[in-house]
């Protein structure tokens, strides 16, 4: 067989928010482009406000770039692709007038498949995440952690070969995101998901990527990507290893700059009042 | 231990409930003794045995059918009017936030006039029966319909929306699964709100120009120096008013429930 077209591909991406003479006007992505490999876990890293959360969202069809093209499993992107494509944001997106286990089911009812079948995918999913004996509750009466896996079963009830994750663990304490962290590594391994997902957490993102996509300040595109060579599931002894120790050095060198880059950036931007850029 | 908390709770809730009755019992108690020792004139005070007599021959005569019909008459219609009304085009000016911010402050600022001011307009477009009181009381609660529709469906999480369309969801699901169920508890409570002042406006205004209704019977007993009887109307009315005003709590505590 030929060599498998990467799953996404981007592009070229430029995007802006407002208009050229506007307070507003930001320039979120200059010149982006990118291969996401099938089955592989590309973390997207950078300084707030780089872009990296509007370039998941050009990829997901759930914004249109100013500039620039984007593929996913070899189709033009044109609006959300809820067949292909799942996303995980960072927080509060279950709706709190559904238990958990109505949340899961009506992501399936949206993509018309039958009730019988929705009970058994919404089933296992929560099941998959651990999270079994919490069908019958509200999002409220869960903790962080708790409805960031009933957002993550969600997600993977839905069967798309691709997963969107969006900061999904950037609100939770240290411990239960590294928690999360492990059980997604588990999951992941054997889901085979193509996957991209956001982070500030530069552990986070060597603990659970196979590449690493690092942005540079405003205008966001990406700097550099490195390649961490490790087999998933990853145990927890990786995270002590001299490897990951270095890896993660690596990354904060890289991010450092930019990071720096990005404070100057919104100090000036709060000087002249430049009003909300994007997240 | 969350059973001791609770009973701690239904005991707290168990002596409110007898300080409440308790006040009741003292209001009743004083105006008995201002009725009977204090010498306050029976054509302002009628004694409260007096009025229960009144009470009670008025529920065994029956003779308040009538008038509750043209009341409750009234209301039903009002409230019909402003809940579609109030409702529609509430979602309507929600679809867009132009509209929102043309029409919130606008809505607010002519819900804050006292409309009642106009009774004598609605008097003279529609006449002294029943249509003056269903316009006035539509109109009245029209405004904490609309506004809160408006808040209801104008102020649904963003994400929420987002996460249902990443998800494949028609613009039926995203109203049916999304938009409704956000907005239902505040659109709940501006139904209750437009009820509760459609009806103390419909009594309000049987009580300043009217044929029939419980109000006009209320001004009509006062008239006629018949405090008693006017009295035992007013007991009734407040009777009346406090049970739909439970039944629309117990239908908004519902839908709010989940």
């Amino acid at each position: 067989m030929a060599t498998a077209e990467a799953a996404i591909k981007v592009r070229g991406v430029f995007h802006q928010f407002g208009e050229e003479d506007d307070r507003r006007f930001v320039r979120a992505l200059a010149d982006t482009s990118l291969d996401v490999e099938r089955g592989e876990l590309l973390c997207l890293i950078g300084p707030s406000g780089c872009g990296k959360s509007t370039l998941l969202n050009i990829i997901g069809g759930l914004m249109e770039p100013s500039s620039g093209t984007t593929e996913v499993l070899g189709k033009p992107v044109r609006g959300p692709l809820p067949r292909d494509i799942a996303f995980v944001f960072q927080e509060n997106s279950l709706f709190p007038w559904n238990t958990v286990i109505e949340n899961i089911e009506l992501g399936l009812t949206f993509q018309g498949v039958a009730k019988s079948e929705r009970e058994a995918r919404a089933a296992a999913a929560l099941e998959a995440v651990g999270l079994k004996e919490f069908a019958q509750h509200y999002p409220a009466q869960l903790s962080g952690g708790m409805r960031q896996r009933a957002a993550l079963a969600r997600a993977l009830s839905l069967e798309t070969p691709i997963l969107l994750m969006d900061e999904p663990f950037g609100a939770l304490d240290e411990q239960t995101r590294m928690i999360l962290g492990e059980d997604l590594s588990e999951l992941l391994a054997r889901s085979r998901k193509t996957i991209v997902f956001v982070t500030h957490s530069l552990g986070e993102a060597v603990f659970l990527a196979d590449r690493v996509a690092v942005f540079s300040a405003r205008p966001g595109s990406i700097k550099q990507i490195i390649v961490v060579d490790e087999a998933h599931p990853r145990k927890p002894e990786f995270v002590t290893s001299a490897k990951f120790t270095s890896l993660r050095n690596q990354l904060y060198g890289l991010l450092h700059d930019e990071i720096r880059k990005a404070v100057q950036q919104s100090a000036a931007a709060d000087a002249v009042k430049a009003g909300t850029g994007p997240a | 231990m969350a059973g001791k908390t609770a009973e701690r709770r239904n005991r707290g809730a168990l002596v409110s409930r007898l300080v409440q009755a308790g006040f009741l019992v003292g209001l009743i108690a004083i105006w008995y003794l201002a009725a009977t020792r204090w010498g306050v004139n029976r054509l302002l005070l009628p004694n409260p045995i007096a009025v229960y007599d009144n009470l009670l021959d008025i529920l065994r005569s029956g003779e308040f059918i009538d008038d509750l019909k043209t009341t409750l008459g009234e209301l039903a219609v009002a409230f019909a009017i402003s809940v579609t009304g109030g409702v529609t085009l509430g979602y309507l000016i929600s679809r867009s936030p132009y509209w929102i911010e043309v029409f919130e402050p606008l809505l607010a600022a002519i819900y804050s006039i006292p409309i009642i001011l106009f009774l004598p307009l609605f008097v003279l477009f529609f006449g002294l029966g029943p249509a003056s009181k269903i316009a006035l009381g539509a109109s009245i609660s029209f405004f904490p319909i609309v506004i809160n529709t408006i808040a209801g469906f104008g102020h649904v999480d963003r994400l929420f929306v987002t996460t249902a369309r990443s998800m494949g969801a028609s613009d039926y699901h995203l109203f049916r699964y999304v938009l409704l169920p956000a907005a239902l508890p505040v659109i709940l409570t501006g139904l209750r709100m437009g009820f509760t002042t459609a009806l103390l406006s419909i009594i309000g205004s049987e009580t300043l120009a009217s044929l029939a209704g419980l109000g006009h019977r209320i001004v009509h007993l006062a008239e006629a120096m018949e405090m008693a009887r006017m009295f035992a109307y007013i007991v009734f009315v407040i009777a009346i008013a406090v049970t739909l005003n439970a039944i629309v709590s117990t239908f908004e505590a519902r839908g709010k429930r989940n």
